[in-house]
């Protein structure tokens, strides 16, 4: 340590001075790996939607021309909005327990959001499938009471179960950073000025804990769009998600094209709601800014 | 009367929730005991073969080990790259600095089978399918946001004058950075590293498609076995996997305790 810091080496000093003026030089190398490992294969996908096997809009207009193609579109809409939703109503008493809690209490709630999170993203669906399939956790629970065997395995419902847990950290994490932050002395002071417990909640805690609702609902809906393994092994016909399409397209088919112009439409859509949530999720800035 | 109601209400609720996100992981543990050739639950008998066919079958141990190298490469290649991005980022902020992060971030937005489809066609062309360069290139890539996150929420934390004051007392740009602010930013780094170690151990999506049987990672053999034959050697993986995490996150915990215990 001392050494360098009597006699610096020459090029070291070089190197740092262009560092010190330039910081941004920093972030050159993991740059130089996203262009390589990321743009590169986006453009030549992009560009593959748009050329292969000819010129021309061909592969767009044949899948905007598909029924199928489009049905499966509409239902990857319909389960991220309903896996959206139903994180939103699982994470938010869970987040409002964590921000309420005593630190030893949310260190266990912390750990039960995340030990899922830790295990392997294909074991935890395989868990799934042990617990929803005809012959299952649920189904034997359903019969010893007497009813009808559920069909859990294969539906939308199923998926809808899986990708939810799969997907509550995204909810949970975002919820609590907000509630955290919120006074519940406002509550008491609803309260104190008059306001019914229930109506103090809806006009003085929920608007402020919405931010937090936003902004885990947009990653929620965005990861969930593009979601993969739950929908292949807890799905079945009835629940195909577009990224299923496209694997089939590529991998099966070998049409590079279709497949390409199908995860253009996925982007875009990622994307387009990305940017269409982006302002909402600004607002979270402002009030957590204001409040400190 | 009326304060408690809410409580015990929000206490079950919680109780319910915290049992459904843990308890269908756990579920894999006593499937991975079972005599019988198949995944049905409960598990009758009591065995250890899928154990000794995990750690006897070359297809399973060995993508284990493709695993482990891959994920050991990915968390150090990408903590490296990551924190000289963070700090490049806190260093210069400013709107290009603002710009470079989201480009830094975007990997986690990217749906996975379109990153995967392109970096498949990207790797047909330059022969990397289904060698470790190529799993190490593209887990690094989706690695980086994790730690470019973790590293950059220390730095905003971290009172830049502290090195400014270590300069004025004579230490030289380069100690200053080793002794002032690595320390300091020690935990962000390393809670990236693991974050990228597990980023790179857990990926499927590009790795199905990259995967060539010289070179299988596990979570891909886990998952062909899932779809091809219901093996409960994959439980016995998942239990293993489920250990070895609780076992890391257990110490971190204690040691963090133990830490905030003598501050």
């Amino acid at each position: 340590m001392s050494n360098s810091n009597t006699k610096p080496d020459g090029a070291a000093r070089l190197g740092w001075a262009g560092v010190r003026r330039h910081p941004l030089l920093l972030v050159l190398p993991a740059l130089v790996l996203l262009i390589l490992i990321m743009a590169v294969p986006l453009i030549t996908i992009i560009a593959r939607s748009f050329i292969d096997p000819v010129p021309g809009l061909g592969n767009y207009s044949w899948f905007f021309s598909h029924k199928l193609n489009l049905i499966v579109l509409w239902r990857t809409f319909v389960i991220s909005f309903w896996v959206t939703i139903s994180c939103v109503l699982v994470a938010y008493p869970y987040a409002f327990a964590m921000s309420v809690a005593g630190p030893r209490l949310r260190l266990i709630l912390v750990l039960c959001v995340l030990v899922p999170f830790w295990v392997s993203g294909v074991v935890r669906t395989l868990a799934w499938v042990i617990i929803l399939q005809d012959t299952g956790v649920i189904n034997q629970f359903v019969i010893w009471l007497g009813f009808d065997k559920l069909s859990l395995i294969r539906t939308q419902l199923g998926v809808t179960i899986g990708m939810t847990q799969v997907l509550l950290p995204f909810m949970v994490m975002p919820l609590f950073a907000v509630m955290r932050g919120i006074d519940l002395r406002l509550i008491e002071a609803a309260k104190s000025l008059g306001s019914h417990p229930v109506k103090a909640f809806f006009q003085v805690y929920l608007p402020l804990s919405l931010p937090g609702v936003f902004a885990g609902a947009t990653i929620v809906f965005i990861l969930a769009l593009g979601f993969y393994i739950t929908p292949l092994l807890l799905g079945g016909p009835s629940s195909t998600m577009l990224s299923t399409l496209v694997q089939q397209q590529v991998m099966s088919l070998l049409n590079w094209g279709r497949g390409g112009a199908m995860g253009v439409i996925l982007l875009v859509a990622t994307f387009g709601f990305l940017a269409l949530a982006s302002p909402f999720m600004r607002r979270k800035y402002d009030i957590s800014g204001g409040s400190k | 009367m009326r304060r408690i109601l809410p409580r015990i209400l929000l206490g079950t609720i919680c109780v319910l929730i915290a049992l459904w996100l843990v308890a269908p992981t756990l579920v894999v543990v006593p499937m991975s005991f079972a005599e019988q050739k198949s995944l049905v639950f409960p598990p009758s008998g009591f065995s250890l073969q899928w154990y000794e066919n995990f750690f006897t079958n070359k297809q399973w141990y060995g993508s284990l080990i493709v695993s482990l190298k891959v994920a050991l490469i990915v968390a150090l290649l990408a903590t490296v790259l990551g924190t000289l991005a963070a700090i490049g980022i806190e260093r210069a902020k400013g709107r290009s600095a603002g710009i470079l992060r989201a480009i830094l971030i975007t990997p986690i937005i990217i749906p996975g089978v379109v990153m995967a489809i392109g970096i498949y066609a990207v790797y047909l062309d330059t022969r990397l399918v289904g060698t470790l360069t190529g799993y190490v290139l593209a887990h690094t890539m989706l690695a980086l946001p994790f730690v470019v996150i973790a590293v950059g929420a220390s730095l905003s934390v971290f009172d830049a004058r502290l090195e400014t004051a270590a300069a004025s007392l004579g230490a030289s740009r380069l100690s200053a950075f080793f002794t002032v602010t690595l320390p300091l930013i020690l935990p962000g780094i390393l809670s990236g590293m693991l974050f990228a170690f597990v980023t790179s151990f857990d990926e499927v999506i590009v790795s199905l498609f990259i995967t060539s049987p010289q070179a299988t990672t596990l979570p891909v053999r886990i998952f062909a076995s899932i779809t091809r034959d219901s093996d409960p050697t994959v439980a016995a993986v998942g239990s293993l996997t489920f250990l070895a995490t609780t076992i890391i996150i257990g110490a971190g915990l204690l040691v963090g305790t133990r830490r905030g215990r003598s501050k």
